[in-house]
């Protein structure tokens, strides 16, 4: 039911086509950041980081490889994959023994610091961007596209930590999150294993990159690849708006702040940066434990008659 | 990398460029202080701390804009500032003292994303600068400039830390601080009113931070997007000096100045802002692996 309408949203929102599509996206960002923040309990503000590498590594293959669009798309988004990998693992290796409030501003960051390299490095356009090469299809495909190129990838992501979650891999990293010092006392590689959740995160969010900034049409390093400040804070707001540690959290967490935002968007013209502002305050107060832990613990307060607390 | 070529030409700019990032230091050692204050009492991380700076920036400016010398905004950028410290405890930080640091850490960043907007839409997101009318002094033949607000904001900066150290050393106010910073529960159960401390230490951190932004609006540049930076300044310095260590943070901050400003002319001014964030992946990194190494000698 949810799929067919997930598939079909485009035929009948043809005019919404690119607002799905970025739902999509924000969908993947929130599943993503919940792997290290909800259920590992690493909250990173990096995750930006990623998609900044994801952007460019596409969009400067898809500029100098010379071949034909799709082709070179293509190629620019599996190469994105595997830098995002590639990076996640070697910085990985040295950021993720920091622990708490130092892992989370020494990524917070690292995602800042990605912006303000690439808005000075000439190779990729320095502060005045970079644009990827059109799109050669027909008017209105391009949306069609990606969007559908969105879905398919929040899809996989979905199912591929449906996956991980329900085996060994879940219960190991959510033995870190619990303690971590005891997990590695039980013989757990913890290092191993937080390498590797970082970069299922990598890898999904920098092919996020490499496709937004495809659909975009334009790569600004503080605004776009690397904006630490909206792209970067909605994934941990939306994973947490949602309930964070769960698998359905955050993608009900981006569909409610999507929506939000968007309107947002449409009715506070100039202030709806003021407005997002206050409405992370007002989130992370007031409602920490998300719609998901709300609901949990009203069922739990309900069947218990309220005795808790 | 030519800079380095002109370095071993001419010592004397290299020296110049050092005396301009001690000068510039003495502000970042403010907000330091100010975040390590901050820190130690309320065990949380504030990254509205570089937002403070910013609006303390513009009181000066508007100060300037009235007609006035601007050097009458560091008292009242201190005292605005405190008050905006003060509101925003009641209304907000309150709530996330004890919790989880976590959620102080992205409460606070939601603080700084809604004070830098609002920047952005009160004052526009010109780059602005207060002109205190002070001249510039010269030595060793026109090789060596300071301007006098510089230094003049370098012992300000000083005078305002000190100044804030000795409230801490030995008003009653100061000794109900300490005390709640070592131990809260403690504290509270002597008769302290934690809240209203925590109101005060908030606020006090807010005032300095101010006035290190009325001395930045006079000596540098104010823009709307410039908190985060400073944010991650004072979190490095107090990662490098630790907690309590005043002396410390003096010494953190008139180095990042310095490094700060041999990075600028060495790699250029557009990497400046990239040499900040990345400097800090680097130090949280170092410092890890330096915990690392302690805990394998104790085993």
């Amino acid at each position: 039911m949810g799929l067919i309408a997930a598939f079909g949203a485009p035929i009948f929102l043809p005019f919404m086509t690119t607002q799905i599509a970025f739902l999509w996206m924000m969908v993947v960002f929130a599943l993503c950041w919940d792997i290290m923040g909800g259920q590992m309990g690493y909250n990173s503000f990096g995750n930006i980081f990623f998609f900044g590498i994801g952007a460019y590594v596409c969009a400067v293959i898809q500029r100098d490889s010379g071949l034909d669009w799709y082709v070179a798309f293509f190629l620019g988004f599996g190469a994105a994959a595997i830098l995002g990998v590639l990076c996640a693992a070697i910085l990985g290796a040295g950021i993720l023994g920091l622990r708490g409030q130092y892992f989370a501003i020494c990524t917070l960051g690292l995602g800042i610091a990605g912006g303000e390299i690439a808005s000075g490095w000439d190779y990729i356009g320095a502060g005045s961007g970079l644009s990827p090469p059109l799109f050669p299809g027909a008017l209105g495909m391009r949306e069609m596209f990606f969007n559908y190129l969105f879905l398919t990838l929040a899809l996989v992501c979905f199912f591929t930590l449906k996956r991980v979650y329900s085996g060994r891999f879940g219960l190991a990293i959510n033995a870190i999150r619990d303690d971590e010092d005891k997990a590695e006392a039980m013989g757990l590689r913890t290092t191993r294993y937080k390498i590797v959740a970082w970069c299922i995160s990598a890898f999904f969010v920098a092919m996020c990159g490499a496709a937004a900034g495809n659909m975009i049409g334009f790569i600004d390093p503080r605004d776009v690849a690397f904006a630490g400040v909206t792209f970067g804070v909605w994934m941990v707001l939306m994973a947490i708006l949602g309930g964070k540690g769960t698998l359905w959290g955050p993608v009900l967490g981006a569909l409610v702040f999507h929506i939000t935002q968007e309107l947002f968007w449409t009715y506070l013209l100039g202030w709806q940066r003021v407005a997002l502002g206050l409405l992370i305050v007002v989130i992370v107060v007031f409602f920490p434990t998300g719609i998901l832990g709300w609901l949990r613990e009203r069922r739990t307060m309900s069947t218990s008659g309220g005795s808790e607390q | 990398m030519e800079g380095l070529s002109i370095f071993i030409e001419q010592p004397v700019r290299l020296l110049q460029i050092i005396v301009d990032g001690i000068l510039v230091g003495s502000v970042f050692a403010l907000s330091a202080y100010g975040l390590a204050l901050v820190w130690g009492v309320m065990k949380i991380i504030n990254i509205a701390q570089g937002e403070f700076v910013m609006l303390g920036g513009y009181v000066a400016i508007l100060i300037a804009d009235a007609g006035y010398s601007p050097l009458l905004g560091v008292p009242l950028a201190a005292m605005i500032l405190f008050c905006v410290g003060w509101v925003l405890y009641r209304l907000v930080i309150f709530r996330v003292v004890d919790r989880d640091l976590f959620i102080s850490i992205l409460a606070t960043f939601g603080l700084s994303i809604l004070l830098q907007q609002l920047a952005n839409q009160v004052f526009g997101a010109d780059v602005r600068t207060a002109e205190s009318g002070l001249v510039t002094m010269s030595f060793l033949d026109g090789n060596i400039t300071i301007s006098q607000i510089k230094l003049l904001s370098f012992f300000l900066a000083f005078a305002l830390g000190g100044g804030l150290w000795l409230f801490l050393r030995s008003s009653q106010l100061g000794q109900a601080i300490r005390a709640t910073a070592q131990n809260a529960r403690a504290a509270r159960i002597m008769g302290i009113d934690t809240n209203s401390v925590y109101a005060v230490t908030y606020g006090l951190n807010a005032a300095i931070c101010g006035a290190a932004g009325a001395l930045v609006a006079m000596t540098w540049v104010i823009h709307p997007y410039l908190g985060l930076t400073y944010t991650v300044r004072s979190f490095m310095i107090v990662v490098v000096a630790g907690l309590g260590n005043l002396m410390g943070v003096i010494l953190a901050g008139l180095g990042l100045g310095t490094a700060e400003n041999i990075a600028g002319f060495v790699l250029g001014a557009e990497y400046q802002a990239a040499f900040v964030f990345s400097l800090l992946v680097v130090i949280l990194v170092w410092r890890n692996w330096r915990l690392g190494l302690q805990r394998r000698y104790l085993k």
